[in-house]
């Protein structure tokens, strides 16, 4: 065994982690900065986080933008399910190619496209029947849907695949219709995977700046344009405050996640010891 | 190992086991399936009977797995028809068949228990509770697994896995019960043992099953009746013993076991009687086959038929020198070189231990062969 770590994996990996944390550690740091200016420093306090927690157009913002996500989130985890067990399940239909194509170009479309054409689309649609009078929360969530069904897509058609035929034969085989096959050993068996299409999907719908400012309308600000346009009128100690508890809100979810993952390694451990104990 | 059930005096076990030969339970008419231009089973013809332990065996991509498949109903042939107790199956789909399946991988439910898993098939037919836990612990006494019921799949070793899967498929009673390479994930030595198991289970509860494998130990052991397949057609059927003993191809003959194969040419057929000349000599074989005078075929003869010493007797057939020698504890294989420069494989019983490194046949050796004509096995192709 090589114990002793050399000296240049040790460097190349403090360089690493120094290059990705330092901006947000003086992101941190800056949130604490008394001074209204940002890059002076006028010492420590937490005034920009009261200036932050009473200013309610921040908060609506938040509020719109975890709405959105969750409706989202739910809705392109359904339909992207559909789509996935079409691709994978469904044998040969005709045009399956061109459908599987189709499905994932939103992954490979520029933002700034995909925004540009979900504008054009809303604003034919409102001169031909009507609908939606105004652009805002129900457009961005269908705009947010037409591209995170497609992540949801490729994730469930990768778990499809991977689990193969066999299970969904063996309950057939048993007597099981084809709906009970569905409910009983593909949903439960494809479970990690909506989830992770879900989490997937929330996180890329709260994160969208370009194309919900291109179909948003007046009176709907989502987080990031918010954020974004404050900005733009000069960087904001409160944002600053804003974007260090986001920062500790997403740091405690990753540590949850790595605890559930560590959970799971020991007890696929045990498993692996009580099986081990069975052929004597 | 040519048949363990007689060797093992348990020949019993063929004989007693009622096989009724009047009405088919499954049969299989001119099956055919194609994926595009590939042809995975050619016009297949197969009739089996209630009580049979029956095996498909060939190498991989011969057609055995997806004939089993037509059989659970996971792939419609492409012409031609399978009746199970005379009903014809072409449009029935697997939930509805008469027949379960133990698959290669298990396909065990791997979010269920043990007990969750051999409830899911009695679920589906509708049974009361109590019905179901009693045929859960009956069955699960057979493959004496009692104290499993709350484990899950991942917490059981291979061996319990499998016996789980069989237990699975065997408590709906299937009129037929079908095996995809049942043993194939286990290793050898638990291989074997699982091997009597099966036989004892299937015995026991008398249901028919249709084996695939692609391991000719194992369908001898298994069957009492095996189909040698290859390029999706069945080149053979029969007995193992019939098939060990009587190949009726080069193929057969050196998929089953091995086999010395020698080019022949037929130097007379009368009164059924064929007459084929080799190198090593004339055979004669009784067969109705009309091969003409003239024609080649081949003679095949199994390396354990043949002995081998130092000494020369009046049986002796013919004189050659050890070329090769494969120890492998209880038997030795020779590879025999002839004057003519052809290789003989001779098997040998290492039946003493030998005293000395004098009384050990070796490289170099001159020796003498042996063989009684009637275990020579006329070839056709």
């Amino acid at each position: 065994m090589h114990n002793e770590r050399s000296g240049f994996l040790t460097l190349m990996l403090t360089v690493g982690l120094a290059f990705l944390y330092i901006p947000m550690v003086l992101l941190v740091i800056y949130s604490f900065n008394y001074s209204k200016l940002v890059p002076v420093w006028g010492g420590w306090s937490t005034r920009w986080y009261k200036v932050l927690f009473e200013s309610p157009e921040v908060w609506e913002a938040v509020r719109l933008s975890l709405q959105i996500a969750f409706i989202n989130a739910t809705f392109a985890t359904m339909l992207g399910a559909l789509a996935g067990l079409a691709m994978v399940r469904f044998g040969k239909f005709r045009g399956r190619t061109l459908f599987g194509g189709m499905l994932v170009a939103p992954l490979v479309m520029p933002e700034v496209i995909t925004g540009l054409s979900l504008l054009i689309f809303f604003i034919s649609l409102k001169e031909l029947i009507g609908w939606p009078l105004e652009r805002g929360f129900t457009t961005i969530t269908i705009a947010h849907i037409t591209f995170s069904l497609a992540y949801v897509a490729v994730i469930v058609q990768a778990r499809l695949t991977g689990m193969g035929v066999s299970l969904e034969e063996a309950a057939a085989d048993l007597g099981a219709k084809p709906f009970k096959v569905m409910s009983s050993i593909t949903l439960p068996r494809l479970a990690p995977g909506l989830l992770s299409g879900w989490l997937l999907a929330f996180c890329l719908s709260l994160d969208d700046l370009v194309i919900a400012s291109f179909v948003t309308g007046p009176g709907s600000t989502t987080l990031p344009i918010l954020i974004f346009s404050r900005i733009r009128l000069g960087l904001r100690p409160d944002i600053n405050a804003l974007a260090t508890i986001i920062i500790i809100f997403v740091a405690i979810l990753v540590a949850i996640a790595a605890y559930i993952m560590l959970r799971q390694q020991r007890r696929e451990l045990i498993d692996q010891q009580m099986a081990a104990r069975g052929d004597v | 190992m040519v048949n363990v059930k007689t060797s093992s005096g348990s020949d019993a076990l063929t004989d007693t086991k009622e096989i009724s030969k009047d009405k088919p339970l499954l049969e299989i008419r001119g099956v055919s399936k194609k994926f595009g231009d590939f042809i995975a089973v050619n016009n297949v013809d197969l009739d089996i009977y209630q009580g049979e332990l029956f095996c498909l065996l060939g190498g991989s991509g011969c057609g055995k797995t997806t004939l089993l498949r037509m059989l659970a109903g996971f792939e419609k042939p492409s012409s031609g028809q399978i009746l199970i107790d005379s009903q014809d199956m072409s449009e029935v789909p697997p939930y509805k068949r008469p027949t379960n399946m133990m698959f290669q991988n298990y396909a065990l439910f791997p979010h269920m228990t043990v007990e969750k898993n051999i409830a899911f098939g009695l679920e589906q037919d509708g049974l009361a509770k109590a019905e179901i836990s009693d045929k859960i612990d009956s069955i699960l006494k057979l493959v004496e697994l009692q104290d499993y019921k709350k484990r899950r799949p991942q917490q059981l070793s291979g061996g319990q896995r499998q016996r789980v899967a069989l237990a699975r498929a065997l408590v709906k009673q299937p009129k037929l019960l079908l095996l995809d390479e049942p043993l194939g994930a286990l290793d050898k030595k638990l291989r074997e043992q699982t091997q009597f198991e099966l036989m004892n289970i299937q015995d026991k509860v008398g249901v028919t099953f249709v084996v695939v494998t692609h391991d000719q130990e194992e369908a001898m052991t298994l069957s009492t009746r095996i189909a040698v397949m290859d390029r999706g057609r069945f080149i053979q059927t029969g007995t193992p013993t019939e098939i060990y003993e009587y190949p009726r191809d080069r193929f057969v003959a050196d998929f089953i076991g091995s086999a010395n194969i020698l080019d022949g040419k037929v130097v007379s057929n009368l009164e059924g009687i064929i007459k084929v000349s080799t190198y090593l000599g004339k055979f004669s074989f009784k067969s109705n086959s009309n091969i003409s005078k003239g024609s080649n075929l081949y003679v095949g003869l199994r390396p354990e038929k043949i002995s081998i010493s130092r000494t020369s007797s009046k049986s002796t057939n013919i004189t050659g020198y050890i070329d090769d020698i494969g120890y492998f504890g209880n038997t030795s294989r020779y590879k025999v070189r002839l004057d003519n420069d052809q290789i003989i494989d001779v098997t040998a019983q290492n039946q003493k231990r030998p005293k000395d490194e004098k009384d050990r046949l070796t490289y170099e050796d001159k020796v003498q062969l042996s063989w009684d004509n009637s275990s020579a096995m006329l070839l056709l192709k």
